[in-house]
């Protein structure tokens, strides 16, 4: 297939260069998820050849591997969850090398799946019909582990793929809005996403939270219970980063900046409805994530079968690929990020934390690779985040941003950054980093 | 500093792969190892084993599990790093090249880890030689099959010897720049179609 056969969506720019002499070849490494599409469709349509560049793709099976692998040159770039390169960049975990996030692959993609027993022991309890929201499933979880401690029963296992992950933070947001303390109440471990929906039928875990299209998977299995969608936490939070090692970025800034013009490109075409069946085929083969065509194609459109009933909901921007400056990497998305890793004890805040989070977003970067062209570039940096209906200024004009309210209805001022945090009476802030607490898996 | 003798674990899904190993490890006199090859609740089992050195191939997703033990570290009696020293990148990267990852306790003196992690990635590196030699024997078993299978259908329907058909192949191979086993193949596939 060849870009002008690719149908709508392809309204596009001049390629950056007339013809690379030579095309570069840039290895990518990604993890089979739904949230990679983007930098799979640069590879798979055309849109990185058409820059100059020649995007090697190489599936990996862990984000442990992924960062290694960034880390010692197997790979230029990498798909990432948006924590990591703001872990690296504070030396957290064992990180061995500080990596810059120029460009996010998009909104959206993630939810909170329990098991099928836990959420018939809610409804009891709370008398839940179905089609309750993300705040009253919460609470009706928080009456379950308040009735499990009275009776002295173990606490419930929740899973989430990796320390560092919006996954992880998403589901300790969800808990301590409904208050319930993720680290106090339940244990807290990490399972990787194609082993949760069997983690859970096994009795290992009760609950996860995961990128798609696991979640349906687990629903599809018979033996998960979606509670909560990511759109359902924080509509616009950040989600999978384009990683790149500094050094890399230092010495290939033209190669750099000509991919983020196929991704940008590449995430616009994903972005079009009309695209979307197409996407869930490239994305259904076993080189890429290898799930059933018909249940991508339903996650990518956000129809989802939230029970093994069969009971549908419709999940508005489930994903967000270009829309709403998707790809813009706000400084004001890494440091919300840095507000939960200090929330939860991961580390403290201190101006330098805050330096480092703020290097490891890179808008510069993304800024002049895509100045003067179709994709609106917003005025600033930063922006305050969970404002319901915000419109960002923007060099094309204001761009409206929808409902974008966190669920629990707080607002992130990134200015305002130590009292949002001294704000939540639910945390781990006390805990000194690598003295957390006490689960096990 | 202990000098008792290291005790290690060794996750890995490929039970060859883990015997070449604590193969090695035993013939170096590292007998305190534990072989885990079951990774649900791999973290509890690591904290009840309470290991100096964990070896985890690189193909296995619960690698990421690992990642908890510096989030929960005071479930693990001592601090856990990834064997990862700034100075000592190229056996890094040769692990990682290798496809293997080693974790190890703080404190621990890099040369008593370092013999370690030189004969896991030895042995890893010997695996997947054995592997791709084992492929390569398999296909070249098929290889002779198929030609035998041509050898047999050009001397039926061409009235050769096998002499004869084997030059016959060899000599369209050479012609079309071909393996043998190809052209055997097509002429397998080309006496299907036409009910050879």
């Amino acid at each position: 297939m060849t870009i002008s056969e690719l149908g709508p969506g392809i309204e596009v720019d001049a390629p950056r260069r007339a013809r690379a002499a030579q095309p570069r070849t840039v290895r990518a490494g990604f993890i089979p998820l739904v949230d990679a599409s983007v930098l799979i469709v640069a590879a798979e349509l055309g849109f990185a050849e058409r820059e100059g560049v020649r995007l090697d793709l190489v599936k990996d099976v862990s984000w442990s591997n992924i960062r290694d692998r960034l880390a010692f040159r197997q790979f230029d770039v990498a798909h990432m969850l948006n924590p990591m390169p703001i872990a690296s960049q504070l030396a957290l975990g064992s990180n061995p090398f500080p990596v810059i996030a120029p460009f996010s692959l998009g909104l959206g993609g993630n939810a909170i799946t329990l098991s099928v027993d836990l959420y018939r022991q809610m409804q009891e309890a709370a008398g839940l019909a179905g089609a309750e929201d993300a705040m009253a499933n919460g609470r009706a979880l928080k009456a379950i582990v308040e009735g499990r401690r009275a009776r002295g029963e173990p606490m419930l296992a929740f899973a989430m793929t990796y320390p560092f992950s919006s996954h992880n933070y998403e589901f300790r947001y969800w808990m301590g809005a409904a208050g319930i303390h993720p680290d106090r109440d339940v244990r807290m471990v990490v399972v990787p996403p194609p082993l949760t929906a069997d983690a859970l039928l096994a009795g290992a875990i009760d609950g996860f939270c995961v990128g798609a299209p696991w979640n349906m998977l687990a629903v599809e299995a018979g033996v998960g219970r979606i509670v909560a969608t990511k759109p359902d936490l924080w509509p616009s939070s950040p989600e999978k980063v384009i990683g790149v090692r500094h050094d890399w970025a230092e010495l290939n800034r033209e190669t750099l900046a000509q991919l983020i013009v196929a991704l940008d490109a590449a995430a616009r075409w994903c972005d079009e409805p009309g695209n979307r069946d197409i996407l869930a085929s490239i994305l259904a083969r076993p080189a890429y994530i290898g799930a059933p065509v018909e249940i991508l194609k339903r996650v990518l459109s956000g129809e989802f079968t939230v029970d093994p009933n069969g009971t549908m909901r419709q999940v508005d921007d489930y994903f967000v690929f270009h829309r709403k400056l998707a790809n813009f990497p706000f400084v004001s998305h890494a440091l919300w990020t840095y507000s939960q890793m200090v929330r939860w004890g991961q580390t403290g805040l201190s101006a330098k934390g805050l330096a480092a989070a703020t290097a490891a977003y890179r808008p510069d970067i993304y800024r002049a690779a895509l100045a003067g062209r179709t994709t609106p570039l917003p005025l600033a940096d930063s922006k305050r985040e969970g404002e319901p209906n915000a419109v960002v200024p923007s060099d094309h004009g204001g761009v409206a941003m929808g409902p974008d309210a966190f669920c629990d209805g707080r607002l992130f001022d990134p200015a305002e950054i130590e009292a949002y945090i001294a704000g939540f009476e639910i945390h781990n802030r006390d805990c000194a980093p690598g003295d957390a607490v006490t689960a096990d898996n | 500093m202990s000098q008792a003798p290291l005790r290690i674990v060794v996750i890995d899904e490929n039970q060859v792969r883990a015997a070449i190993l604590e193969d090695g490890l035993r013939a170096a006199g590292l007998t305190d190892l534990h072989i885990i090859r079951e990774t649900t609740h791999l973290l509890r089992r690591i904290v009840a084993i309470d290991p100096d050195v964990v070896i985890i191939d690189l193909e296995n997703p619960s690698r990421d599990v690992l990642e908890q033990m510096f989030q929960v570290s005071r479930m693990v009696s001592r601090p856990v790093a990834m064997f990862v020293d700034q100075s000592d990148t190229a056996s890094i990267e040769a692990a990682i090249d290798a496809g293997v990852s080693a974790y190890i306790v703080d404190g621990l003196r890099k040369e008593r880890v370092k013999p370690i992690l030189d004969m896991t990635i030895s042995r890893f590196n010997a695996f997947s030689r054995l592997q791709r030699e084992l492929n390569e024997a398999k296909s070249a078993l098929e290889d002779r099959k198929v030609i035998e299978r041509a050898k047999g259908i050009l001397m039926r329907t061409r009235g050769l010897s096998e002499e004869e058909a084997f030059v016959l192949l060899r000599q369209s191979a050479m012609n079309e720049k071909k393996k043998l086993a190809e052209i055997a193949q097509s002429v397998v596939t080309a006496a299907s179609l036409f009910g050879g």
